[in-house]
């Protein structure tokens, strides 16, 4: 048997400088605290909002239309185009149309395939099938993209194998572009409910199918309660990528224009940050008011 | 609750649609890769490996992968870092403004992309007055990588509980031992594991890289947005992404086997 060394069953630790300082922070958990958030809390504050709080200021600017630079007059003028402006209208409407139904396609078709890998497959297929949603994460955007645009072309795939059934393909437009975005982001919200639905122990669906649950109120009553965060979860990527996006629509949404586009329109072509930080506030104001909605659902822990 | 045979066979089925409409654009991908049509008709004419031969020798491509790994590395590890630290933070302390903390971490990926990036670029250029480089890139990529390390590593922190973090205090361990043996080995996964999204997420981005690259550095979606719409380079994009989405098997293969390994031993 091992003696323990004078002074006690632990030998007392060597008296060095990084001793001190471990001492003196598990005294201070405060000062702990502050050294961890320091770091991140300056990049975050720094790049980030100073970065967001600028350029909102920007849209209470003007452009000067002969000289094309901002002049730093205070006018509401550009949040008030923005607001009663006809075009502006239409496009939010239809860029949150888009947003919507993405994110319920996206939920729909997550909803089975995550239960299945999570409830249903074995150990062995549950990993195949991961790996199976994840790899398409790192096919280029672009390339699944242009790859939708050429599956659903006049030439394309769809129209080669519904043809003999008398269908076509949809085209481009508004469905081609709700197809595409759905099908971009569906990764994102299979995960999240997946991870959801691992948690939800199977002893509790056993319990509550020898307590006489059928299949279809188990699933409401039990199942649907415990994984809906990770619902909300899921659905703030499909819906706030949507929001954003530009290049999607510009690939196979035909002649239609969502947020993202004016936005970058004014950026570039018409050289008019002000007005796009007036446009950019629109997603904004919109995807505050839904992570406040789904604040207390206790979503944003299971991003 | 028991799911029946038919049930179990409907959800299957269900699932095989699913994956099949999930690979039919990159089966065309990657049909196409090898079609003689440069652009892109269905079905191909004719099948040459032409493509392939080009791609490997196309030397715009190969520097733009090059560009884009570097950045993604550097901003992965950038948000490893960060993330980490953020996360102990929130999980292990309770103080005032936690809340509007973990919104923060979480705002750069919530808002769109072109937000973030036109506050970024206007930030970089007319309020610091810096010039667009593969620095501001990856400074941008850094602040929305950030999340997913966060998730993995705040989740992992709320499983493991600190009991075993106290017992290593007790018997008289200091912050960074504790930190270095017990602490960090329970993380390791859950660090590779956002470590790889983040980097699949830098490597991918084109909103955010597009407002803060200027015009000298080009990364792999950039370059693959420039040429995209050219007839002769179509096909070799098409054999780019297809050789990316076999090599990203080892990671996630990797990434899986290392949760796995820990589910066994937990």
């Amino acid at each position: 048997m091992l003696q323990p060394e004078s002074g006690g069953p632990v030998p007392a630790p060597r008296d060095t400088g990084a001793r001190r300082i471990s001492v003196f922070l598990s005294r201070h958990p405060r000062l702990r605290l502050s050294l961890l958030l320091s770091a991140p809390l300056f990049w975050l504050g720094l790049v980030y909002i100073v970065a967001l709080a600028a350029l909102l200021i920007t849209a209470l600017w003007t452009v000067d239309t002969f000289t094309g630079t901002i002049t730093q007059t205070w006018t509401l003028d550009n949040i008030v185009t923005v607001l009663t402006g006809s075009l502006y209208q239409t496009v939010t409407l239809r860029t949150l149309g888009v947003a919507v139904v993405v994110t319920v396609v996206d939920v729909l078709v997550a909803l089975p395939i995550a239960f299945y890998m999570a409830k249903v497959a074995s150990t062995r297929w549950q990993r195949v099938l991961v790996i199976a949603v994840l790899m398409p994460l790192w096919a280029s955007y672009l390339v699944k993209a242009y790859a939708w645009r050429s599956v659903l072309s006049s030439d394309g795939i769809v129209d080669w194998l519904v043809a003999p059934f008398g269908g076509q393909t949809p085209g481009y437009g508004l469905p081609a572009t709700v197809i595409t975005l759905a099908y971009l982001w569906l990764p994102y919200v299979i995960l999240p409910i997946y991870a959801g639905l691992e948690r939800v122990p199977d002893s509790l669906l056993e319990a509550s199918g020898d307590l006489g649950g059928r299949t279809g109120s188990t699933l409401r009553l039990v199942v649907l309660p415990m994984i809906w965060p990770a619902i909300i979860a899921g659905s703030i990527f499909s819906f706030s990528l949507t929001l954003g996006d530009y290049i999607t629509v510009n690939i196979v949404g035909g002649a239609n224009q969502m947020l993202g586009n004016l936005v970058y329109t004014n950026v570039g072509a018409a050289n008019n940050l002000p007005l796009a930080a007036a446009i950019a506030l629109i997603p904004i104001v919109i995807i505050f008011g839904y992570l406040a909605a789904v604040r207390r659902t206790g979503a944003l822990d299971n991003l | 609750m028991r799911l029946s045979r038919p049930a179990r066979a409907v959800l299957a089925a269900l699932t095989g649609i699913i994956l099949a409409v999930i690979y039919l654009p990159l089966i065309v991908v990657l049909i196409n890769s090898f079609s003689t049509s440069t652009n892109l008709t269905w079905p191909p004419p004719g099948l040459t490996l032409e493509w392939w031969v080009k791609a490997f020798r196309n030397e715009g491509a190969l520097n733009a992968i090059a560009t884009s790994v570097q950045i993604a590395i550097v901003a992965t590890l950038v948000s490893l870092v960060l993330g980490t630290l953020i996360s102990l933070a929130l999980q292990r302390f309770a103080f005032f403004g936690r809340d509007a903390v973990s919104l923060l971490v979480i705002l750069p990926i919530a808002l769109p992309g072109i937000i973030t990036g036109i506050a970024l670029n206007n930030a970089f250029r007319t309020i610091l007055g810096i010039q667009l480089s593969i620095a501001t890139v990856i400074i941008a990529h850094a602040t929305f990588c950030i999340v997913t390390v966060f998730n993995n590593v705040i989740a992992r922190l709320r499983r493991v509980g600190m009991n075993f973090e106290e017992a290593s205090a007790d018997l008289g361990a200091g912050l960074w031992t504790t930190f270095r043996l017990v602490t960090f080995p329970q993380l390791r996964s859950a660090l590779f594991a956002g470590g790889l999204l983040a980097f699949a997420l830098s490597f991918d981005e084109i909103i955010v890289t597009t407002f803060t690259a200027g015009s000298s550095v080009k990364t792999l979606p950039i370059w693959i947005l420039d040429n995209l719409f050219r007839p002769n380079q179509a096909p070799i994009v098409n054999v780019i992404a297809v050789v990316l989405v076999l090599v990203s098997i080892v990671p996630i293969y990797v990434a899986q086997r290392l949760a796995g390994a820990e589910k066994v031993t937990r």
